[in-house]
């Protein structure tokens, strides 16, 4: 069976709409009947992917390829990109200003919750041109 | 504890959905912090936020989260609270503190999460 994919556009900055994206995937997969804790890992790495292109990037897209035992996440963005990405995935670390962090972001935990949430977490970033997250999330043996 | 008593001891109001009032929660978590409440809760746990825009209503309804308390006497907007009722979320406010709302539910026996 070939997987379905689905692609959402993410504006910079947009708060009104951020969210919007992986509320969709998540209804996607709830209606799909995919097994609720992978639904939830996938909501939950899709939503801190899609809160960073909103508020670190200048925009992007977030795809999600979903078959049945797994999801596949691809979240781009058009920059600025990351310039040290281990100093990034620390957890703690964040760029985050005080607009956003009264917002309840900036708590440096997003990316280290995607790659907890994920089975294959792969992250490329490029100064001037963008950043690309990669993951996949697989159901579990037993659920 | 069911939701009926969270709002009866931190004398809360109820924004949305009180038909389910009756649903039980099995522990609370604190936090103005999103990314916190997406990495440590799971399931059926109380948030209690002074935050009230639409990302914390986003952020329950990405972790399976099915009760909001507001502190210190915060109201989100109509959409926030209409974007609750989509999720069936229910949304309370009380005037404690985040602390004092947190300690009451505490010595009441709804504990933490263990992280
Ligand atoms: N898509 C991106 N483009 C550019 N920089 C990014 C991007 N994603 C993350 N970063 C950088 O990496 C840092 C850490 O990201 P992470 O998601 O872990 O935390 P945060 O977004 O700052 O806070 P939180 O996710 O806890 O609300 C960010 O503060 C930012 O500097
Ligand atoms: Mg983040």
């Amino acid at each position: 069976m070939s997987a379905i994919k689905y692609t959402f556009q993410i504006e910079k900055d947009d708060f009104s709409r951020a969210g919007e994206a992986s509320s969709s995937i998540k209804k996607i997969l709830m209606q799909v009947g995919s097994e609720p804790s992978l639904t939830r890992r996938v909501a939950i790495a899709t939503y801190e992917a899609e809160m960073n292109i909103v508020i670190h990037s200048d925009g992007g897209t977030i795809s999600v390829m979903i078959d049945p035992k797994c999801v596949m996440v691809l979240a781009k963005d058009n920059g600025p990109g990351i310039e040290n990405i281990e100093l990034a995935m620390k957890e703690g670390y964040s760029t985050a200003t005080d607009r956003i962090r009264e917002m309840g972001f900036g708590a440096g935990m997003g990316l280290s919750n995607m790659k907890k949430c994920s089975d294959e977490f792969s992250i490329e970033s490029k100064i001037g041109e963008g950043t690309t997250i990669m993951m996949n999330m697989c159901v579990k043996e037993g659920e | 504890m069911q939701i009926i008593e969270v709002r009866d001891i931190l004398e809360a109001e109820v924004l949305c959905c009180d038909e389910i009032l009756t649903n039980e929660v099995n522990n609370a978590f604190s936090s103005d912090l999103m990314s916190d409440v997406l990495a440590f809760v799971n399931g059926k746990t109380l948030l209690l936020t002074g935050l009230v825009n639409c990302q914390v209503i986003r952020t329950a309804e990405m972790a399976d989260l099915n009760v909001i308390v507001f502190v210190r006497g915060k109201s989100p907007d109509k959409n926030v609270i209409e974007m609750a009722k989509q999720g069936n979320i229910i949304l309370l406010t009380t005037r404690d503190t985040l602390y004092t709302a947190s300690g009451k539910l505490y010595s009441k026996g709804l504990k933490g999460i263990n992280i």
